[in-house]
């Protein structure tokens, strides 16, 4: 069976859907919800650089470059503001975010 | 050519250099500079809205990723404005908490660098980038006071929520890349003209997908879990910022996004538009009634009030996104005195947030509170302030377009919206009044009267607002 183009979206897909299930679903850890932001990011890339190659088309390849680039620099930033968020609340677990309710 | 790109994105380019090199002025100068650089921050915003304003050429710049018009011309120099005037009002506040930092200022003016980007923005890679670099700015400035349990839960809410945001865009943004075959906005609308009414299901989900990141941005219901906590929890100058200039620029990339490469697609989006606004006016109006924290009752309101300009959205007409630029020029101006108003509640050392500590304001400041009174009644949409027009312009667009449901669930949710706003209206006129305020410091009495004179006398300035608004809508049609 030849891996087609509706594989990589496959793929993809469930990456996307675990990642927006990791920040829904889990209730531990916010670290957790870092690496599940990743996951999202990456199922993006998947789908980029397979729609670049299936159409033939640098531009996907590009985009990906730009989102990788990118998501360094929002884990970083997140990975901040929790080290910000622990001095003070001294946990980093969920349920602890709570102090005003929404 | 290449010189013509450069000169297009001149504005763009100066906060981009001014930006670093006030980073270095804040570093080398320490705590000591913080003023400093605060003045030199709007300064710089002052010297980016005069470059916008008179650079008079129109065109594509950098691939035709880049777009200058007098849309991108005008809501540039709306949010330029209200960065700076975001900038002088919270001078003050830091100092009083005690967390007066210089990377404040900078920060909002690489957010509103990115802001300018998102306006201009004319291709799927630059929309995201440009979307990514105000997002990354506004997560720390909401946890800036890091000293604040508050302030930095508000930050990881924000983030969190603003990353999935993200992500759900770039996803739908990967779908429509791929079964369009391009990124820029011409590239699509000419992929979709090519398919006729075959529409391959991939981008319609793509675009779905895409029109959910974006509500997420201008905090449409049901995408608006993160507004009140982030409200609430920032500081009060930083909420001002989030109320006014951010919301306008989504706003802004938004209309570009779905009008300019989806025109030819307007039923399918249309329908996903009208359901977003009603929820956003219906959650609006009366989720805001039980709310006694006043940064959180604007959190509300605001979100009602984005679904009111999204009306002007879905109809997608000429008329409809000239309504949804008259109605973010007056929410901006509204919102910062409004704000301007809650940061001047000061009593003591603390700050006032429960809408029942200005009881009797009237009588212990009547010119604030009649200056309150009148931004809240705009906020009703009472004629003939400047709300009543905002909101008169995106429901005739409405009922021209045959959205009859639409307009008549808006204007019932702008009565329900009517009462909590004249509860407070309420409590300052006739409620026993309490212990007096502290003075109103200058540059807060500035703003509030400006943006007060603004909203009573719209109608003596509607005209240039409107035919400067007309120009700006003619850009997509």
């Amino acid at each position: 069976m030849a891996v087609g183009l509706s594989h990589y979206l496959a793929v993809a897909a469930i990456l996307f859907t675990i990642g927006v299930f990791g920040i829904f679903i889990n209730r531990k850890n916010v670290i957790i919800i870092l690496m599940s932001v990743e996951l999202l990011l990456l199922a993006v890339n998947i789908n980029l650089v397979a729609f670049s190659s299936f159409l033939g088309d640098l531009v996907g390849q590009i985009f990906a470059m730009l989102v990788l680039t990118v998501a360094a620099a929002e884990a970083s930033i997140g990975l901040a503001i929790l080290v910000v968020f622990y001095r003070n609340r001294g946990s980093i677990a969920v349920e602890d975010v709570n102090v005003m309710k929404g | 050519m290449e010189g013509l790109a450069i000169t297009l994105a001149l504005p763009e380019i100066t906060l981009a250099v001014g930006a670093m090199v006030l980073l270095m002025v804040g570093v080398f100068g320490g705590e000591r500079s913080v003023s400093l650089v605060t003045s030199l921050s709007v300064l710089l915003l002052a010297i980016a809205a005069l470059m916008v304003v008179f650079a008079q050429t129109n065109g594509l710049a950098f691939n035709d990723a880049f777009v200058v018009d007098p849309f991108a011309r005008l809501l540039k120099f709306v949010t330029i404005v209200g960065s700076a005037v975001a900038i002088v009002m919270a001078g003050g506040f830091a100092r009083r908490m005690g967390f007066e930092r210089f990377e404040f200022p900078i920060l909002i003016v690489i957010a509103t660098l990115g802001m300018m980007m998102m306006i201009s923005a004319n291709d799927l890679i630059a929309l995201y980038l440009g979307l990514e670099l105000q997002s990354l700015s506004l997560y720390v400035i909401a946890a800036i006071n890091r000293d604040s349990l508050r302030s930095t839960e508000a930050g990881l809410k924000y983030f969190v929520l603003g990353a999935l945001s993200s992500g759900m865009l770039l996803y739908g943004a990967s779908l429509i890349y791929g079964f369009s075959g391009h990124t820029s906005f011409a590239g699509i609308a000419g992929a979709l003209e090519a398919a006729g009414g075959d529409v391959p299901l991939g981008l319609t989900f793509g675009l779905v997908f895409l029109i959910a990141g974006l509500a997420f941005k201008v905090s449409a219901v049901p995408f608006h879990m993160w507004t009140p906590d982030v409200y609430e929890g920032a500081p009060t100058p930083v909420t001002a910022f989030f109320a006014a200039a951010p919301k306008v620029a989504a706003m802004a990339l938004f209309v570009r996004a779905i009008i300019e490469p989806f025109s030819a697609v307007t039923p399918d989006w249309q329908q996903v538009l009208v359901f977003i606004s009603i929820l956003s006016m219906v959650l609006g109006a009366f989720a805001a009634i039980g709310q006694r924290n006043i940064k959180r009752l604007m959190a509300y309101s605001s979100i009602g009030h984005m679904g009111f300009a999204l009306v002007g959205l879905a109809a997608g007409t000429e008329a409809g996104v000239q309504g949804v630029v008259v109605y973010l020029i007056i929410y901006m101006a509204t919102n910062l005195g409004a704000f301007a108003c809650i940061l001047a509640m000061r009593r003591g050392d603390g700050m006032v947030e429960d809408i029942n500590e200005l009881s009797g304001l009237a009588r212990t400041n009547p010119v604030l509170a009649f200056v309150l009174a009148m931004l809240l009644f705009s906020l009703a949409g009472i004629p003939p302030l400047a709300g009543f027009f905002g909101k008169f312009y995106v429901f005739l667009a409405a009922i021209e377009v045959g959205l009859y449901g639409l307009a008549v669930i808006g204007v019932l949710a702008s009565v329900v919206g009517a009462y909590y706003y004249l509860r407070i209206v309420k409590i300052m006129y006739f409620d026993k009044p309490s212990e007096a305020m502290s003075r109103v410091p200058a540059e807060l009495g500035v703003v509030v009267g400006v943006s007060g004179a603004f909203v009573v006398l719209f109608v003596i300035i509607a005209g240039p607002i409107n035919s400067a608004a007309d120009l700006a809508a003619r850009s997509f049609f």
